[in-house]
């Protein structure tokens, strides 16, 4: 049987008298007067952690390596006091057979209210050969987990729009969850891989108030995905004033200016490196003096130089910007304005020069 | 249809009356305010997305992106609110208002003159026709390389904005589904860009078009757009 959070406090070392203070404290300062308090005690006594199943699909684990670095809240209390993560092959103990059988076992006893973590994304060609999960293709044992959970949160740029292997030609059709799963509600949390922070934040969230955050058109939450890079950017200020990097030793890169020049994809992006930084809030891309390279938005891998700001347009070709076509096509066309006009010239001088002309009426109907 | 009341007219008028009014004043005004923002558009646009050479100084003393984006959203604002106003004058002024929004693609007789436009643009007539309003060729690349362009350019423009004012702004609700649906913010910014350079051709086939009928087809073009008298020459 999955644990309280009863259960937890307690094996935390905290007394039964300091919880039930702690309920009474609770609804005082929610309002909520002293009937209530009895309520949050049999609450948390009785309701059990939400199980949550993680599962990887085709994937670098980049989002596992992140996830585990998380400060706020640290990921042992994530995992051990806050979820009942009962399922995840890269950190669970148990193997083979064994392991397998928890996701049937999950299934049956929390139909409809447990989560489903995807690390990573099915492949479809072939049937689903190119990704095997317990000998069977990783499409199948997806659409089977998925079936009876509550909610599903895709993990990163691979889960939530297919990432580098879905890069053309695609040889494996890698596809993003949403598409081949209907009828759930689907947390995408983009990003390559996505900040720790951000990933133990929407969980606690989930967790905390039993329903999913509210997300944007894109299906991402829009308490971390809500802004751009740029919107947040450190070095906007330079921005606006119109300094620039213009090479990656120059004056103005030694003095911090913006990156815009150098193909930073911050106006671009939307994700919470700005304001929440990496690595227990560290640094981030930008601060280190590179650029943003948009992974956290879909198709980061086929639009282009991450260093050009004007990148190539996708039906155009790797080498066509909208500057290049438009400089060609108006070159092209005051060109043949030139030709026309002397054309046009040539042609009245000729006339002229024959007999006057006289331009015929428009003939009515 | 137009084309039709135009010959009438050109007919009734053309050999005794010599002029007629075509463009009435605020379809005059709405095309020059229109041309000067179309070319602060372009110039800021192309600065915003190709900055000039980096200031020196502190970042607190110079605004030069900051000014040129403010330059661009008021331009935008005037475009935006411009082509509101010409869509309202397409209803309630003359019918020679109307043409850049409907093409009379159902009239055999109009298809025919726009071949016979493009051959006279080809120097394949000897002589040019007249007409009151927009010949059919030119309202026929009126009608996609600035009607139709310009409502995208308006409706990629809001939804790059909106990004900027935010989720929940008004900018966001009419127009934020644009980014998502064309493959995401870089990819509009850069079909925003694309379009700049597609308006700015037609600018110069559409200035060019100007000075040559004027001369050729001996009818007013240029001052018909300042008076909004069409005067023929013969």
């Amino acid at each position: 049987m999955t644990e309280t959070f009863y259960d937890v406090l307690r094996r935390q070392g905290i007394t039964r008298r300091s919880f039930l203070k702690f309920c009474s404290l609770t609804a005082t300062s929610l309002g909520l007067g002293s009937a209530a308090a009895p309520r949050i005690a049999h609450a948390l006594e009785t309701k059990p952690r939400t199980p949550v199943i993680w599962l990887h699909g085709l994937e670098c684990t980049c989002c596992s390596e992140s996830f585990i670095r998380s400060a706020h809240p640290l990921t042992k209390d994530v995992v051990l006091s806050m979820l009942s993560l009962d399922y995840d092959d890269t950190l669970m103990a148990a193997a083979g057979h064994q392991a397998e059988a928890i996701i049937e076992e999950v299934k049956k006893k929390y139909k409809g209210n447990y989560i489903v973590a995807v690390e990573g994304n099915p492949p479809l060609n072939e049937d689903g050969m190119f990704c095997i999960h317990g000998g069977r293709p990783f499409v199948e044992v997806l659409k089977e987990t998925c079936a009876d959970a509550k909610a599903i949160i895709s993990w990163g740029a691979c889960a939530s729009y297919g990432c580098v292997q879905a890069a053309k030609p695609n040889p494996t059709r890698a596809t993003p969850v949403h598409k081949v799963i209907s009828g759930k509600p689907i947390i995408n949390v983009p990003g390559c891989p996505p900040i720790a922070e951000v990933m133990t934040g929407v969980v606690t969230y989930m967790l905390t108030f039993d329903r999913i955050p509210e997300l944007d058109r894109q299906g991402r939450p829009k308490m971390f995905y809500g802004q751009r890079i740029h919107d947040k950017c450190y070095r906007r200020g330079h921005f606006d004033a119109g300094q620039f990097a213009e090479a990656w030793d120059d004056e103005g890169a030694r003095k911090g200016y913006c990156l815009y020049k150098m193909g930073c994809k911050g106006p671009t992006t939307y994700n919470a490196c700005s304001s929440m930084r990496w690595n227990g809030g560290v640094s981030w891309p930008v601060q280190s003096g590179h650029g943003c390279i948009g992974c956290s938005e879909e198709g980061f891998w086929d639009k282009g130089s991450f260093y050009d700001r004007v990148t190539s347009i996708t039906p155009f070709g790797a080498e066509s910007n909208a500057d290049t076509i438009g400089k060609a096509a108006a070159g092209t066309v005051g060109a043949a304005i030139a030709a026309h006009a002397a054309v046009t010239a040539l042609a009245r001088a000729r006339q002229k020069a024959g007999e006057p002309s006289t331009t015929s009426e428009q003939k009515g109907e | 249809m137009l084309s039709q009341q135009d010959m009438l007219e050109a007919e009734r008028h053309g050999r005794q009356v010599r002029s007629i009014y075509v463009y009435e004043a605020p379809v005059r005004l709405w095309h020059w305010v229109n041309a000067l923002a179309m070319v602060v558009l372009a110039v800021t646009g192309y600065f915003i997305g190709k900055p000039l050479p980096t200031v020196p100084g502190e970042a607190a003393e110079n605004f030069v992106m900051g000014y040129l984006r403010f330059a661009h959203f008021a331009a935008a604002y005037i475009f935006a609110v411009g082509l509101l106003g010409r869509i309202y004058w397409a209803f309630v002024g003359n019918h020679h208002a109307k043409q850049i929004f409907r093409l009379p693609i159902t009239n055999g007789q109009w298809w025919s003159e726009v071949f016979f436009e493009l051959r006279w643009y080809l120097f394949l007539e000897r002589t040019p026709k007249k007409y009151v309003g927009h010949n059919p060729m030119a309202q026929l690349m009126m009608f996609f390389f600035f009607t139709v362009l310009a409502v995208g350019m308006v409706f990629t423009g809001f939804a790059l904005y909106s990004e900027g004012a935010g989720l929940g702004s008004w900018q966001d609700a009419l127009f934020g589904w644009v980014i998502p649906a064309l493959g995401g913010s870089m990819q509009v910014h850069n079909l925003h860009r694309l379009g700049m350079w597609i308006m700015m051709t037609f600018v110069l086939v559409h200035v060019y078009a100007a000075i040559r009928e004027d001369i050729m087809s001996r009818q007013s073009l240029i001052s018909t757009m300042v008076s909004g008298w069409r005067m023929f020459k013969d």
